[in-house]
């Protein structure tokens, strides 16, 4: 970082004050063009930000595959089950005259 | 307008990630299996409003989450908003020594990471109050944009990311106090 302009002085401490309020934001791909360029500019020259930019990505991702959850089987069949039922009924009443659909 | 016809067809590949959301919102199985088919149920009903060739996924949490809120608002807990704004940018990782000691390498963050399991992370986002966790769950587990997750839970944007914002840092708070009941995160100042 030293000897580079831009990592000098209180720019420094500006760039990356702006990196890091703006974590979460181009993270979620939720930063307009110009900004994300401009983290990316950043990242690109500072990296101790880039180790936090990663270690928060790195912790999403992992957060993410602790929350991954297989349901039961039983529960397609129940969920099914209910589906058929439903529409059985729903059959039912047209066979009985009234009309189909709903309040 | 959508055909009821091809509603399983369409819908039933969701009902993992469904299911998933559902677990963490009931923080309970069997109340999370009647929680998805109650939804399955309701869009199924439904079907007709729905607009195909729109999102049917952020759909299908929409009617999940007005289904939990309005089967669990008796049992909702109370937000912990103030312990919530005490807690910082980065917690976990400026409490794992991350930016001060960027130069030392990051093998002993990534590690903590690493030994993080199953159950401290779910222990984690289930001790969030309620509108802080449904946030944190839409965002960083399902990945839905800010806008699909206004969608989803009837707020305006500037609330999803408000409350983003703060289920981070309650989230990271809380993963922290797993690692330090493990060893793992130094104790302050340590």
């Amino acid at each position: 970082m030293v000897g580079m302009t831009e990592h000098s002085g209180s720019s420094e401490d500006g760039g990356c004050q702006e990196a890091i309020h703006r974590l979460y934001h181009y993270l979620d791909g939720e930063l307009t063009e110009e900004r994300r360029r401009a983290i990316q500019a950043h990242l690109d020259e500072c990296n101790p930000c880039l180790e936090a930019y990663d270690f928060e990505a790195e912790l999403r991702s992992i957060v993410a595959g602790h929350c991954r959850e297989q349901p039961p089987s039983t529960l397609r069949d129940r969920v099914a089950a209910a589906l058929r039922s439903e529409r059985e009924a729903a059959a039912g009443r047209r066979i009985g005259g009234s009309t189909p659909g709903r309040s | 307008m959508a055909d009821r016809e091809r509603f399983a067809e369409l819908a039933m590949e969701h009902m993992d990630s469904l299911y998933g959301a559902a677990i963490r919102m009931t923080r309970n199985p069997a109340d999370a299996e009647d929680l998805v088919q109650e939804t399955y149920l309701k869009a199924y009903r439904a079907f007709d409003s729905f607009a195909e060739g729109t999102n049917l996924k952020a759909w299908l949490y929409r009617i999940l989450t007005n289904t939990y809120i309005n089967a669990y608002r008796a049992r909702r807990r109370r937000p912990e908003q103030s312990d919530i704004e005490d807690i910082e940018d980065l917690y976990l990782y400026r409490r794992l020594g991350g930016l001060e000691a960027a130069q030392a390498g990051r093998s002993a963050e990534e590690e903590v990471l690493e030994h993080l399991t199953d159950d401290q992370v779910k222990g984690a986002i289930e001790s969030l109050p309620d509108q802080f966790r449904l946030a944190v769950l839409l965002a960083d587990v399902e990945g839905f944009s800010y806008k699909e997750i206004a969608e989803i839970t009837g707020v305006p944007i500037g609330t999803v990311m408000s409350r983003l914002h703060r289920g981070r840092r309650a989230l990271q708070k809380a993963l922290a106090e797993y690692g330090l009941e493990r060893g793992l995160v130094p104790t302050q100042g340590g």
